[in-house]
């Protein structure tokens, strides 16, 4: 479904992302983890097609996001990080309006956004505008575009970020719920996230891929079983005055 | 390469957005009260006794330097500040069809505010007999300059994610068109002894030169394909700006 090769990007004389490949299948929910500034929501960026790779690039679906964006982009659902959205509008007319740029129109247009509300659990807030709304609906909403057209692809950026307990469980319980028929990335630097949603994960550091496993196996390179402990041993290479 | 669907939805959200705040009606009240003070007060309309609307064409130059800028500087840099230019920018739709419907929605939102001076025009054919088709050059030839004060703007608010910064540009750059065609601008740089030539190949570069001629009734496509090229012109330096500023 989403092939990523060679990916890299350099901002200026950083290098942000060094040479980043994987693939993500159709029912796997690939976990993207990493310290804070690894390169993750730059590899995203460029997966989604919002910022150019210096080399390398990104497959949806068939569709090369340089070669052909359109048809790309409409493969793919991105939550961006902090989940942006338009505040002055009212959750059913922002949700109205990705539809329409979405291609639906007339009553298909309707029933798209209606399922959608329903299925993130917006019922109650749909007619107020975005910016009264709590961090959790905000968050919620813009899922909610994210899956508006069920997409085949679904990329998500720190999708938990910022939310209490209760709210992080229902958006995990929607990202489980979709797991089965769609290929999804979520990243995080929350590490109980992986247990709780994913099929295997994959381990930046410095811009580099630095595992690509299952969680259990993952877990297996520790004695004690502890993800934070191998987790640290993968991103902290340079010891503690990297912190 | 532009597909007119993807165009009209991001103009409807586009446009409708600058009426989900009361700025947009504060800023209709201050662009006719200002047009009218100008137009009555300063120009002495009514002391002319004369019925035609050069007075009121002539400062539509000075009221679009001061608040097309104030319409247009939101339009990328509020996507900025937010980040929903990442959403936008991540949706099946081309740079240029985003462009592009920014633009017109900004350059119909000017329009209404052009629109909505017609008492003016009742007014003078009510007290005289004007010449209509005069007046009717006279707003083609207002409409296409706000088009292409609207062009600059958008370019302006592509550059940074400070409104403020958006608005400053944009009116340098409007001004810097503007006076190079304004007459008292002219003759001083004539009177240093700068060629009459030169002087005139910039003159005839400016928002101004070719506004002139439509707010007297002549309509010359020369002056429609000026302000288009500009507005195509600012709208691909646009293109350029967004597409390599877009994380930052």
């Amino acid at each position: 479904m989403l092939t990523v090769s060679n990916l890299k990007k350099n901002f200026g004389p950083i290098q942000a992302v060094k040479d980043v490949s994987f693939t993500v299948e159709k029912g796997e929910v690939l976990g993207f983890l990493g310290p804070n500034g690894a390169g993750k929501s730059t590899t995203m960026r460029m997966i989604t097609g919002f910022i150019p790779p210096t080399a390398g690039t990104a497959t949806i679906c068939g569709h090369d996001i340089l070669t052909e964006p359109v048809a790309a982009k409409a493969c793919i659902g991105y939550l961006p990080e902090n989940a942006p959205s338009y505040h002055t509008m009212t959750v059913t007319d922002f949700l109205t309006f990705i539809g329409k740029v979405r291609g639906y129109t007339g009553q298909e247009l309707k029933d798209q956004v209606e399922s959608v509300i329903k299925k993130s659990r917006l019922e109650t807030v749909r007619n107020q505008t975005i910016e009264t709304l709590s961090k959790g609906y905000r968050q919620r909403t813009c899922f909610a575009q994210a899956i508006l057209h069920d997409p085949p692809v679904l990329i998500m950026d720190e999708p938990t970020d910022g939310l209490d307990p209760n709210q992080k469980f229902v958006v995990r319980e929607m990202i489980k719920e979709m797991a089965a028929d769609k290929a999804i990335i979520v990243s995080t630097h929350i590490l109980e996230e992986v247990d709780a949603v994913c099929t295997r994960v994959i381990v930046i550091a410095d811009g580099e891929v630095v595992a690509n496993a299952t969680p259990a196996e993952l877990r297996a390179q520790d004695p004690q079983g502890r993800l934070d402990v191998v987790f640290r041993n993968l991103t902290m290479t340079e010891g503690v005055s990297h912190v | 390469m532009c597909n007119v669907k993807n165009i009209k939805s991001i103009f409807e959200r586009e446009f409708k957005s600058y009426f989900d705040s009361p700025v947009a009606y504060v800023f209709l009240v201050a662009f006719l009260v200002l047009i009218g003070f100008l137009t009555f007060g300063v120009a002495m309309f009514y002391e002319r006794r004369q019925a035609n609307l050069m007075p009121f064409f002539f400062w539509h130059p000075w009221v679009y330097l001061l608040l097309v800028p104030a319409a247009t500087m939101g339009l990328w840099a509020e996507e900025r500040r937010t980040g929903t230019i990442e959403l936008l920018l991540t949706l099946p739709v081309t740079l240029a069809e985003t462009l592009v419907a920014k633009f017109l929605a900004a350059w119909a939102f000017i329009g209404i505010a052009l629109a909505l001076t017609f008492p003016i025009v009742l007014t003078t054919a009510w007290l005289g007999n004007p010449d209509m088709g005069a007046i009717f050059c006279g707003y083609l030839g207002s409409l296409l300059l706000s088009g292409a004060c609207v062009a600059i703007g958008v370019f302006a608010s592509a550059l940074s994610r400070s409104q403020v910064i958006g608005f400053v540009i944009a009116l340098a750059i409007c001004l810097f068109m503007l006076i190079i065609g304004f007459d008292p601008v002219i003759n001083a740089v004539a009177g240093w002894g700068v060629p009459a030539g030169l002087v005139d190949a910039v003159a005839s570069c400016s928002l101004m030169r070719h506004f002139d001629a439509m707010r007297r009734g002549v309509i010359d496509f020369h002056d429609i394909g000026y302000y288009v090229s500009v507005i195509l012109f600012m709208l691909a330096a646009a293109h350029v700006v967004t597409d390599n500023r877009k994380a930052s």
